[in-house]
């Protein structure tokens, strides 16, 4: 549905050029929820402002439901960012309007008439929840209130796209659970399609179907997150099982991840009984990823990883991915 | 001198009043209809012409871009700097061109008009930069075009701040109109000269000044009313 492809783009002089986005690639398929995680800086503001070209790119090409953005003209590329909603951490509502004038705006600007403004914009904001809130200013909405009425205002000319630039990030914790799952419901009740980018990893982990890591201008990997969770090494799955640090020692340690259903299997009775072998647990964390029930377990066995071999093999078939933290003596 | 013991001094003194605030409002209020639709369109220009700005490329030139905001700033520059009472005699050759005389209470609109537009274009040029850049973003992102952003978004945003600096240009040119009644521009000024000043009559001077300030504390209250009734913050 959307796809980046070799897109960089730098600001700042010639004297002082900041690569906010160094040779990036991303494809987001349709109907998924796709999240960018990084560190303020990292250039995930502007990834996602490129996408509708509000940013537009210094090379590479951005292309949107079959349309490739970066070729259009400035009419046709108006057209198209009809079609891709946005949504913003300040919310950037208009103060002058009501609720229901900010939802209006965005139909006035397509052009739609005022009988079917109305009839849409009542159907908009049932559903968000916001119906009783039509007359009110933004002034006086809470800050979820607030985010509600600007995805409202996004979707309101039916894009098959949604873009969030940390639509949570200035919300507390609950409220922020409760766009969440707003959003999680919008992607599944009209198939929307939605990129966002925030620097908290509760995000991805609660909504999103993919993820990508950025730093640096760059994207450090990507990918679907059930394939992240068994790929040896990835960032992204050590973000969403944060196991805490290394204790001392000359042991060896391994993380055992389970995906899907072999999370049920008891891994800890099956190596002492086994193998027998004195396993200690160092840290477990379980979390619905994906919409998989996932988990990893760090492990510590006594001696070097070579008298483990058989072990480690024997969990590996059976669909586990072991990966070797630290290798004893 | 005047005798304020004359009978007929008192209702005389009252018509005369009362045909110069009549004045008085009729230049400062055509004025200011004037000034409202020009001035916006001037300072409206400065900020989307501006490097940034949403016009910031027109016809798909930057140099044309540069070259209308720099004709902008210069001519609103230039009203500006200009002390009003040097900018009224200065405008003679042009009022006259235009009206057919240079003097009178409708030909004292040409000057007035000519301090004002300069005046309130920068008022609005302030008003419209503080609108939020999130706002135009927003915009943008829901495929506004250019006309849409400004009519839609921008001045929209701005009204409050524009209600404020409109009235203080109202007071300005209340201030001014008295000045123009020096040339013969009629209104409250024209009292305040040939009775205060050439016949030494100082109820007339005092009454010049309450009306004036009447005038004053209804525009400055009524503006900010409808300032902050149009405030939803």
């Amino acid at each position: 549905m959307i796809t980046l492809s070799s897109v960089t783009k730098t600001f700042g002089d010639a004297a002082n050029p900041v690569r906010a986005l160094d040779d990036v690639s991303l494809s987001v398929a349709s109907g998924e929820i796709f999240g960018v995680i990084g560190q303020s800086g990292a250039g995930k503001s502007t990834l996602i402002r490129t996408v509708n070209l509000l940013e537009r790119p210094d090379s590479g090409t951005v292309t949107v439901a079959d349309r490739e953005l970066t070729a259009l003209s400035d009419r046709e590329l108006l057209q198209a960012r009809r079609e891709i909603g946005m949504v913003f951490q300040q919310f950037n509502l208009l103060d002058s309007r009501t609720v229901r004038g900010n939802v209006e705006l965005a139909l006035e600007i397509v052009g739609v008439e005022r009988r079917q403004r109305t009839a849409r914009t009542n159907e908009i904001l049932e559903l968000v929840g916001l119906e009783h809130k039509a007359q009110q200013y933004p002034a006086q909405l809470s800050g979820g209130q607030k985010q509600r009425v600007g995805i409202a205002r996004a979707l309101a000319s039916r894009p098959r796209v949604l873009l969030s630039d940390e639509a949570t990030s200035a919300l507390d914790p609950e409220t922020t659970d409760s766009i969440l799952q707003l959003l999680r419901s919008l992607n599944k009740e009209l198939g929307l399609t939605i990129l966002l980018i925030t620097h908290e990893m509760d995000v991805v982990k609660s909504i999103c179907d993919s993820a990508a890591l950025m730093s640096g201008g760059r994207i450090l990997e990507h990918g679907r997150l059930v394939d992240l969770l068994s790929q040896p090494g990835s960032q992204l799955a050590r973000g969403l099982f944060p196991l805490g640090e290394l204790p001392e020692g000359t042991s060896t340690v391994i993380d055992v991840t389970f995906v899907g259903l072999s999370s049920e299997r008891p891994v800890v009775a099956q190596l002492a009984r086994t193998h027998h072998l004195d396993v200690g647990l160092l840290g477990a964390a379980m979390e619905t990823i994906g919409g998989a029930q996932s988990g990893r377990t760090r492990l510590e066995l006594p001696g070097t990883i070579e008298q483990h071999t058989a072990a480690i093999d024997d969990l590996r078939a059976q669909g586990l991915v072991v990966e070797i933290v630290r290798s004893g003596r | 001198m005047i005798d304020s013991t004359a009978p007929g001094f008192w209702p005389q003194l009252f018509e005369t009043l009362l045909k110069a605030t009549g004045e008085t409002l009729y230049q400062v209020g055509v004025t200011m209809l004037i000034t409202l639709v020009i001035g916006l369109a001037l300072g409206t220009l400065l900020v989307v012409t501006d490097r940034g700005g949403i016009l910031e490329r027109p016809f798909g030139s930057i140099v044309a871009g540069r070259i209308i905001n720099a004709v902008t700033q210069t001519v609103v520059n230039l009203g500006r700097s200009i002390p009003f009472i040097i900018l009224m005699i200065a405008l003679i050759p042009f009022t006259r061109l235009l009206l057919g005389s240079a003097f009178g209470v409708t030909a004292a609109i040409v000057p007035l008009t000519v301090a004002a537009i300069p005046f309130y274009a920068r008022i609005v040029e302030i008003s419209l930069r503080e609108v939020n850049e999130g706002l135009v973003e927003a915009g943008h992102s829901l495929g506004a075009t250019r006309w849409q952003l400004v009519s839609k978004v921008i001045i929209p945003e701005a009204v409050p701040g524009l209600i404020r600096g409109f009235t203080t240009t109202v007071v300005s040119i209340v201030n001014y109109s008295a000045i123009v009644g020096a040339i013969g521009g009629g209104g409250l000024g024209d009292v305040a000269i040939r009775y205060g000043h050439q016949r030494y009559s100082v109820i007339h001077i005092v009454a010049v000044i309450i009306v004036l300030v009447a005038i004053v504390q209804i525009v400055q209250v009524v503006g900010a009313r409808l300032a902050n009734r149009m405030s939803h913050r």
